[in-house]
């Protein structure tokens, strides 16, 4: 099966006063149908501008794409104008935000607004692109979708509006769905329904889904395969089983033991909860001054001469298992 | 790091060139308003029939009046008056608005609702009317212009100010003052009130253009400082409609004093705020 | 252990004021009689979603925000009756850490003068005394002295947090509300924070309320927990038991929807429908009712008490 998503190379930087600044470099991957593919990293890391430049929604200038290419189907989405551009997002590769609160027109009814993507990239009438819009809502399991559609983004719950977005996103059955940390801002409860709706419209609808998130739960139940990101480069690419089981990238490790987790996942096996948690010592490096050799190397237990020295090459270690680390 | 005064002027000057050029506009002309006496080539109440509307020449850099005055003394003269009550009418407006705002939306309540409900009573009279009924019933006099001029200026700040501390007052790190024991005064003073500078100095440069102009009205309406003192409000003012064919340097030194005044402070503002916020250092 | 803060029906009602003579039409019940104590050395953890009033339960305790009624006893004494300058000596010993690590911090203002308000506002120490504090402050929360000097903005979240926490430390406080202290740090600083956290509770004898949605933080940190729906306690219990039998369906639904950093572990999904209610009008009875899988009819009339389940373990639920 050839992907549907296939993203190579793609580097992205910005100009500032303060120089360039590399926001994403070098990142590369592929998705399938019907698979979702999750990007992890902490702020700054740039999983939020790779998301964007796939959309091609990185702010030109200062933002620019410098090279890759990111072919969905195989048409590469970075040679086309910006017309051509327009009428791929929604239709080819769509996206959802955080805070669905400021992606959505406050001026405008839920239905509007689906309906209005749906008239700008089908072409359907506005009835039927109303009655689309509804049966979307209803795909979303909002209930009493009629009505919902001439309700305003205010009057919805952040839950709700939340839903009412990935129907918007989903209205023109793109091949691919991109979605940026889509539930940090909901409660627990929400986000696990926000979750489940998504993975069952990537199965229903055949979306490749490339989901941006920090938080390793959600990506451990939603996701198939794993990019993880450290200022601006990938570090690990895995399936998601192999990089929880036997995660390579030191950053990796640590993150997977720095966090707390609730007893029930730790199978109530008489693992202290109180033990102190593993940290990563020191802070996100800023972008503008990144270390000479691998960036995670003045956090890094196991560092060594060589990594302060050079950049370790992204390579397989293992099968369906690459990494950026010397001593990996 | 301990740096001395000179240091601090040379890294601020090198960080805000435009600032310093404000710095240079407005000492230029405070300096000329200071020595006005010694500094003007000749005297600006003397009249000379044989000089009425004479084109500036070497006699008169500037040229000269209806009255034959010499129009650059006027103007070194005129330079106090204008930049007395601009700058005066500006403080004092601001000041009382800023804590009138201040106090209006940190106590809230009761009193809160009088300040506002004052605000909007004056804010629907036009500036200049205020302005008017002001002179008129306190008479004319420098201080009493300032005055004039100043009044008006207050609710617009005090609005301004309020809706800014109404965001701050909410913020956790007053709350964390609060948790402290800190009394509301200091609260308000150490914690909310110099976060509210940035809105106050691009309210207070924007407004010390208004201020000279509405200064020329009053005195165009002989409730301002009064004659025979000379203001570029005054000297603009009063030759402007008749004046602006036949004799155009009437018109325009005084014009262009304003403007670059209004200029000066706005560069000196911009700069002022970005100094004055730690944020935008280093 | 003794008791060091002890709650007793506290309520917290904010007025929802309408027109132009602010008449209250109405209120929020962000806090609906809640009950709960905290030991010398204790940390309890306080969960719920969003709008359940935990905040607010944090802030009220501190009286920075006042209390509808109900009782706060701090050491046993009754504390909400008391003047700003009665509360001026208890302020030194309760402090709060907030979530956000930038607006918490005045940004015009030295990270030193930041940490050594406090002191100043007490009068404690004179300048050099104050000084010396603020430095051994700055050491103990893992800051180097060189950054004294420094302003909010050129520190990172977490150092700004570890500013926070010295602020907090400066009066010798017995007691912490911590509201979501690590919910805004990224992943690999969250652990730093809480290290030091429990760190200088076992050092300095801290007690703290630990406000947090994040489950795993709280089980980690916390020896006992309450949990929070629509401003009542659903749920209050000591972690182990808590975490390994939950009572009531709620803290059920709530364990089962965080997503586990396991994919090994193949889960059953029962998922909670529907959104947390608006505590402006909450549902009748027991607040969790529309949402609940087993709900039965009494649900809905009468509000269900925390009864004791099992030793130490409470719950309100009337099917449990």
């Amino acid at each position: 099966m050839a992907p549907v998503l296939e993203v190579s190379g793609l580097s992205t930087v910005f100009h500032t006063r303060r120089g360039l600044v590399r926001a994403v470099q070098n990142v590369s991957f592929s998705v399938n149908a019907g698979e979702t593919l999750a990007i992890v990293g902490e702020s700054g890391c740039g999983k939020t501008i790779t998301a964007l430049s796939l959309m091609r929604l990185v702010p030109v200038p200062p933002g620019e794409i410098v090279s890759g290419s990111v072919k969905v189907d195989g048409n590469d989405l970075l040679l086309l104008d910006e017309p051509a551009m327009r009428k791929a997002r929604g239709k080819q590769i769509s996206m959802i935000f955080q805070e669905p609160m400021t992606a959505l027109n406050p001026l405008l009814t839920i239905g509007r607004q689906i309906a209005e993507m749906v008239v700008l990239h089908d072409g359907l009438s506005r009835r039927a692109a109303r009655d689309r819009a509804v049966e979307m809502l209803n795909h979303v399991k909002i209930p009493e979708a009629e009505r919902r559609a001439r309700e305003y983004p205010h009057q919805m719950s952040g839950g709700m509006r939340q839903r009412a977005m990935i129907a918007m996103a989903l209205a023109c059955k793109p091949k691919v769905l991109v979605a940026d940390e889509p539930t940090t801002a909901l409660d627990v409860t929400i986000q696990a329904q926000i979750l489940d709706l998504i993975g069952d419209l990537r199965r229903e609808f055949g979306t490749a889904v490339v989901l941006i998130t920090h938080d390793l739960g959600v990506v451990a139940e939603t996701a198939n395969k794993v990019v993880v990101m450290y200022a601006g480069r990938m570090v690990e690419e895995a399936s998601v089983g192999e990089v929880f089981a036997n995660p390579k990238h030191p950053y990796m490790t640590g993150l997977m033991s720095s966090i707390p987790r609730v007893a029930s996942a730790r199978g109530l096996t008489g693992i202290d909860a109180t033990a102190r948690l593993t940290e990563i010592p020191g802070i996100v490096p800023p972008l503008i001054n990144l270390p000479p050799g691998c960036a995670f190397s003045p956090r890094c237990p196991r560092s060594e001469d060589r990594c302060l020295a050079a950049i370790p090459p992204f390579e397989v270690k293992g099968p369906d298992h690459s990494a950026a680390c010397w001593r990996a | 790091m301990k740096t001395g005064f000179l240091n601090d002027v040379v890294y601020l000057s090198r960080r805000y060139p435009l600032g310093v050029a404000g710095v240079i506009i407005m000492s230029v002309f405070v300096l000329a308003a200071i020595f006005a006496g010694t500094v003007s080539p000749l005297d600006p109440f003397t009249t000379n029939p044989r000089a009425s509307l004479a084109k500036p020449s070497a006699d008169h850099l500037m040229g000269a009046d209806m009255m034959g005055r010499d129009v650059m003394s006027r103007m070194i003269h005129g330079a106090r008056i204008s930049l007395a009550v601009s700058i005066g009418a500006t403080f004092i407006g601001s000041g009382l608005g800023a804590a009138l705002g201040l106090a209006s939306g940190y106590i809230g309540g009761w009193f809160d609702l009088l300040i506002q409900r004052a605000a909007e009573v004056m804010q629907s009279l036009p500036l200049l009317v205020m302005a008017l009924v002001i002179t008129a019933s306190l008479g004319p006099s420098l201080p009493n212009t300032i005055i004039a001029i100043a009044i008006p200026l207050v609710p617009t700040v005090a609005r301004v100010i309020r809706s800014n501390v109404l965001s701050l007052r909410e913020m956790p790190f007053v709350e964390a003052a609060k948790a402290t024991g800190m009394s509301e005064f200091r609260i308000a003073v150490v914690h909310v009130l110099p976060n509210t500078l940035a809105p106050l100095i691009v309210l207070a440069t924007a407004q010390l253009g208004s201020t000279i102009l509405t200064e020329a009205s009053l005195s165009f309406l002989g409730l301002g400082v009064p004659e025979p003192w000379p203001s570029w409000g005054r000297m603009l003012s009063e030759s402007a409609a008749e004046y602006v064919r036949t004799a155009p340097w009437l018109v325009i030194f005084p014009g262009l004093a304003i403007s670059l005044v209004v200029f000066g402070t706005n560069l000196l503002g911009d700069a002022l705020r970005d100094a004055l916020d730690p944020r935008q250092r280093d | 252990m003794a008791t060091l803060i002890e709650v007793n029906e506290l309520k917290k009602h904010f007025p929802i004021r309408k027109g132009i003579f602010s008449r209250a039409v109405g209120a929020v019940r962000a806090v609906d009689g809640v009950s709960f104590t905290i030991n010398e050395g204790e940390t309890l953890g306080l969960v719920g979603e969003s709008g359940c009033g935990k905040t607010t339960v944090g802030r009220t305790v501190l009286r920075l925000v006042e209390p509808t009624s109900g009782e706060i006893k701090v050491r046993g004494q009754e504390i909400t009756g008391l003047s700003r300058t009665d509360m001026r000596p208890l302020r030194r010993q309760m402090q709060i850490v907030f979530q956000d690590p930038f607006s918490s911090l005045n940004p015009r203002i030295r990270v030193n003068e930041i940490v050594g308000e406090p002191l100043k506002v007490h009068g404690v120490g004179n300048k050099t005394e104050r000084n010396d504090r603020v430095e051994q402050l700055f050491k103990r929360v893992g800051m180097r002295p060189e950054q004294m000097t420094n302003y909010p903005h050129q520190f990172s979240g977490g150092q700004r947090q570890r500013v926070s926490i010295a602020r907090a430390l400066a009066l010798d406080p017995s007691f912490i509300v911590a509201d979501e202290p690590v919910s805004a740090l990224d992943v690999s600083i969250q652990a730093q924070v809480i290290n030091l956290l429990m760190d200088l509770q076992s050092e300095l004898g801290l007690s703290y309320l630990f406000v947090s949605h994040n489950l795993a933080v709280v089980e980690h940190i916390s020896h006992r927990v309450a949990v929070m729906y629509l401003g009542r306690i659903v749920e209050y219990a000591d972690k182990v038991s808590l975490f390994a039998n939950p009572v009531h369906p709620y803290t059920e639904a709530l364990l089962a929807a965080v997503p586990l950093p396991d994919p090994s572990l193949q889960r059953t999904k029962h998922r909670v429908t529907g959104d947390v209610p608006s505590p402006i009008n909450p549902p009748s009875g027991c607040h969790f009712h529309p949402r609940c899988p087993i709900a039965v009819a009494r649900c809905s009339e009468e509000r269900p008490m925390l009864r004791e389940i099992a030793p130490g373990h409470q719950a309100a639920c009337h099917l449990r």
